[in-house]
Order: C-alpha cells, then structure tokens, then sequence
C-alpha cells in the first residue's frame, strides 16, 4: 500500500474530489504558489493540475476567504478553503461561528452551506502560541457546524471527501507534525464516515479517548503499560461533533475506566465534554474517576524545553492511567 | 408597468409596512422587543429592487424590510417571521433580524454589521466560476466600512474583478455616532475607490435616480467591469430602533430629512408631468394599506411553532 503523509493524503483527496466533481475549487494564502514547494504539503502541485480558475490564492484575508466559502456554498459550489493556523481562524471567526454555522438555520433549512475549512495547527513546531492553539473546543461548541481531527493519513483522506461531499459546514482540521509522518493510505477512492469514532487498538482495562496527533502518545503509553499488565483500549475520535457517543460509552462499559487525552489546554478543553458524557450516561460503568490529560493552561512557548513541557506526552498518560488503578475499589 | 408608478407603490408599501410595525411595536402584547425599520429610506430599496432581475442575490443588514420586499418577497411569509409563526420565510427561527427569501434569492440578512459583505464576495465568485449572469447586491450601513471585513472583502472583489455592487445606505447614523464621530472620512465612497474599484455617490431619497444608477451598475457589472460601491446619502426618520428615545437626533435635522421625503419627491414629480393625479395616489396607498394589514392578519392567524421544533433545520 502507498505509503503517505497526512498532507500527502489530503492532496490526494483534493485531487480525487477535483477530478471528480466540477463544483469543488480551493482558496486560501498560498494555495497555488506558497512560500514552500513541499510535496509533503497538502496543496503542493494542485496549481498545476486544475489551473488558477480552481486554486485560488487569495490575499491575507482570513474573513474574505472564509466569506468568500460561505457565499459560494449557498450558490451550490463545494468551497475548500484554508485558514493557514488555527489562531489564525479568529480572525475569520465571524465568517465561520455567526454565518457559516447558522444560515441554514436561519434560512429554516432552506439553504445549504456545504463547504471545508481546513486549518492547520498543533504544538511541536517551535513557532509559539500565534501558530499553535488547538481551538477545536470552541469550534465544536458551535452548534451547525462539523469538527473533525484525522489522526492518521488513511483517514485523513477519507474524511476529507466525506467532508467535501457534506452538506453541511465541516472544519478539517490538520497537525501539522503529522505532515512528516508516513502510513499506508488506501489508492482506490474511499469515504471514512464523519460522526464516527474508531477504536484503533482494543484493550480491557481501561479506555483512552483521544484525537489527532495525541494517538500517537497514546500508542507509546499503552505499549508500556501492557508490559505493566494493563491493557488499554484507543478509541480515535475523529470528529468531535457530531460526537460518537456509542463508541466511547460501548468502550468505557466494557473497561470500567476512562482517561482523555488530548493536546488542546485543558480547561474548557473537549475533554471536559467527553468525562461529563461518560459521568452522565455510563457512570455505574465506572470503577474509578475519569482522568483528563491535556496541555496546561498556557499558551504554547517557544523555547524547545517549554514547548515540550507543554506538550502531554505518554509519561503523562501511563501516569494518569496507573493512578485510574490505584484508586480502584 | 411604468417604473415610476412601480417605485411608487413599492415605498407605499415599505412604508405602510414599517410604520405599522413601529405601532405594533409599541402595543406590548403584539410583537415583543424592538423593531429596525427603515422609514424615510425607501427610494433606496425601491429603486434597487426595480432595477434587479430575479435571479440577482441579495445580501443585507438589520434593516432589510425594505430591501426584502422590493426583492420580491411577500410580505404575508415577512411578516409572518416577524411575528415568529411557523408560516414565516424561516419558520421562525429568524425573526425581523435574519430573514432569509432565498425563494427570490435574498441569502442572507446579517445582524452582524459588515458581515454579509465577505459572503456577497462569495455570490458573485460563484456567478464568475459559473458564468453566469446575475449579480450581487449586498447593502451595508456607512458604520459597516469601519469593520476589517469591508475592507478585506472589498480588495479581493477588486482582485479578482467580481459582479457585487457594494450598496452602502448611508443614513447619517451609526447607532448613535453621527458620521464625523466615527469616520474622518466625508464620503464612504472614497474608502472603495482605495481598492481601485470604481464608485458612485447617488441621492438616496430619490427613487428614479437609485433605480438609473442601480440598472447601470448592474449592466456594468454584467458586461465584466468588476465591482463598484454606491453610497446612497439617505436618512434614517426614526431611531436605531423602534425603543431608540433619538435624543442625540437633532429635531430640525429630522424636519430637514422629512422635507425630502422620498415618497412626497416622486409623487410630486410625477403630478408635476401629469402622470400621477391625487385620486391615484390615494388608491395606490389605500392597495399598500391592504396589503399589509393582510400579512398582519395572515401572521396573527398563523400557528406558533411547536417548541421541539428549535431541533430542526441545524443541519441538512
């Protein structure tokens, strides 16, 4: 099997969705000619597969381009457009929370938005906290719109074109450390479900509800702990909302424990939501309290040692998870 | 029909419209809260919607009755919105502040000032990407071009040389800011004309010169000559709303403004050229009276939405 970058995934999905469908065109800061000519990128040589009427470069102007997705959506085209960091989508917030979100609701279900946007982000770059805010929290409290956070380059793609043949406002959101990490990616033309989370490892004891590229942390923690003779169960989000809430509760009722992690600061983090899910709906599950593991709350340093200390990482996590043990009845 | 006569009717309308929302408003137990109506800019929605075809998109602002139903939009299914009945253009979810008809392709009405401008950006991209030949008219209030999205969505619909005509109605106020207390500049138009895009400032109490204007523009912009900004010197009779007390509205400024009333200008030229007589004219207004107390009536006899029905319509 083809063994791809999530960017190199997401190209191809471009790709596949371009050739496939007339309607789909990109826009975005650098797009077509970017500063980087990195085939690892996700739009690298789009320009010159489809021409500048479909890849559109545009100015610095996150609230024009997010508008310009809104308005072409309505018109029936299927926008994807980029917002190059995360921080950077407040900026075309309004364009995304107060009109892309809601003007189907407005309209009372007449009009349809059916557009992408994909945004960069993640810690682990050394750039700071004007590039690295996983704001995904505050994107999945706004109700009308789709989150989802590909963990793996295979679904990545997949998720990409459900998102682009949705009918409704999807944020796609990419870790840019996952643009350097090569897995095996279907070639032929596939959806993965959005609103449908994955268990990518099962286990017994204990469920580890993650997302994006803090799967990874949770592979390294549970191929130690299973040496420590606990064996742990990842289920990979995927989408943040709609939320799969049958996955996680199926999984934490055959565990009894529950630890989330995720990279985003952890108050008002998602996290939150998935811990109160599980108090509400599976709490005589439980044989201990739900552990979150997230980023402190600051934002993301610069300095190498800052930044890594910002980062959770699977010490974190074997440390959260043993304590799920040892306060066990 | 004669484009007079059809303007005529047109701010007859809007104006019974407003002026019975302004009385409903202020009977409690009819409409709750505030009302933003548009009484005394009427030429400016009529001889826009005169000079547009039905295929045309429509992006506006709070005040957007007015545009709406020179749109084309009925006002039976407006009213009913603003009443929140089920039978309204959005079932209820919108009320007087977000209507969307998109039946005569009005998309968008956007309470968050500037808002709308990057989404007409996006209306006429897709009539561009499409070849298609209708255009975007998206209105805005002078107080939107201090927001960044005017700004933004006006360089990129210059870059890319798109089909919107930005309609600013520019009605002396902001909220409660006159021009010169939140601009130094004197006409909003001058702010378009820094992203190279041509402009045009038109007398916006005068219907037949907003319809001219409005028809040219939208030629132009048919014929490939990319976007343009009118501004429409107008004047808001009332205050932001229909709780607004007006005590920073000077009494004379109003009395000024109630002068160059748009209807009484048209009805006075066209008496002047024989082609309106008084007779007419009350029967034209005596048509918009009815019109509107039916869409009273039509809104008060319609059902509430059941309350489980705030579930729907989020996503398709």
């Amino acid at each position: 099997m083809q063994q791809l970058t999530l960017g190199q995934a997401v190209n191809q999905a471009l790709r596949e969705e371009m050739a496939r469908d007339g309607r789909v065109f990109i826009a975005g800061e650098g797009v077509g000619i970017g500063i980087h000519s990195d085939p690892r990128m996700a739009t690298h040589g789009l320009l010159e597969a489809f021409g500048p009427r479909r890849v559109r470069d545009t100015p610095v102007s996150e609230a024009a381009i997010a508008g310009l997705a809104v308005g072409a959506a309505v018109m029936g085209l299927r926008p994807v457009v980029e917002i190059m960091f995360n921080p950077f989508f407040t900026i075309a917030a309004d364009q995304i929370v107060n009109h892309a979100a809601k003007l189907r609701y407005l309209s009372g279900g007449k009009s349809a938005f059916p557009l992408v946007v994909r945004i960069k982000t993640g810690a682990g770059i050394g750039a700071g906290c004007q590039h690295s805010h996983n704001l995904e929290a505050w994107l999945a409290h706004s109700p009308g719109l789709k989150v989802v956070m590909p963990s793996i380059p295979a679904d990545a793609k997949g998720l990409l074109k459900s998102a682009i043949r949705d009918e409704n406002p999807v944020i796609f959101i990419e870790d840019m450390i996952l643009n350097f990490v090569p897995g095996p990616v279907p070639e032929e033309d596939y959806t993965t479900p959005i609103g449908v989370a994955d268990i990518k490892k099962t286990g017994r004891d204990v469920t580890v509800v993650t997302w994006s590229k803090m799967l990874g942390v949770a592979f390294k923690a549970a191929g130690q702990l299973e040496q420590e003779g606990i064996s742990v169960e990842i289920v990979d989000l995927r989408t943040l909302t709609p939320l799969d809430e049958n996955t996680v509760l199926g999984s934490v009722r055959k565990t009894g424990r529950l630890a989330v992690l995720h990279e985003a600061t952890r108050t008002g983090g998602f996290g939150g939501e998935i811990a109160a899910l599980v108090a509400e709906k599976a709490f005589d599950a439980l044989k201990a309290p739900v552990k979150r593991v997230a980023a402190p709350d600051i934002p993301v340093p610069f300095s190498k040692p800052l930044e890594d200390f910002y980062l959770p990482n699977e010490n974190d996590l074997m440390q959260a998870v043993r304590g799920l043990f040892s306060s066990a009845p | 029909m004669d484009c007079n006569k059809q303007l005529l009717r047109m701010m007859l309308l809007i104006r019974r419209f407003e002026e019975t929302l302004t009385d409903l408003s202020q009977e409690s137990q009819k409409l709750g809260g505030m009302m933003i109506v548009c009484t005394g800019q009427e030429a400016v929605a009529a001889g826009t919607g005169a000079a547009l075809s039905p295929e045309d998109v429509l992006i506006t602002n709070h005040r957007s009755h007015g545009h709406l139903l020179a749109k084309g939009a009925e006002p039976d299914f407006i009213m009913a919105e603003i009443f929140g009945r089920r039978t309204g253009y959005n079932k209820g979810k919108s009320g007087t502040l977000h209507i969307a008809a998109p039946e005569v392709n009005a998309l968008c009405t956007t309470t968050v000032v500037g808002g709308g401008i990057p989404i007409a950006v996006g209306t006429a991209f897709a009539a561009q990407y499409t070849g298609k030949d209708f255009v975007t008219v998206c209105f805005f209030g002078d107080g939107a071009t201090d927001e960044g999205s005017f700004h933004e969505a006006l360089n990129l619909a210059s870059l890319w040389n798109l089909p919107v005509i930005f309609a600013c109605e520019n009605n002396v106020y902001t909220g409660a800011q006159r021009m010169e207390e939140h601009t130094r500049v004197k006409d909003i138009a001058t702010r378009a004309a820094s992203y190279a895009m041509r402009t045009e400032i038109v007398d916006g109490n005068d219907a037949l010169a907003v319809f001219e204007a409005m028809k040219k523009a939208r030629a132009d912009c048919l014929s490939g000559a990319g976007p343009l900004l009118v501004e429409f010197k107008t004047y808001r009779w009332g205050g932001h709303n229909t709780t607004d007390t007006q005590a920073y509205q000077p009494k004379d400024e109003i009395a000024v403004w109630k002068g160059r009333c748009p209807i009484q200008k048209l009805k006075a030229s066209m008496t002047e050229a024989g082609t309106l007589t008084e007779d007419e004219f009350r029967r034209l207004e005596s048509e918009a009276g009815k019109q509107v107390e039916h869409a009273v009536q039509f809104a008060e006899a319609s059902p509430w939405p059941e309350p489980a029905e705030a579930l729907e319509d989020v996503y398709v």
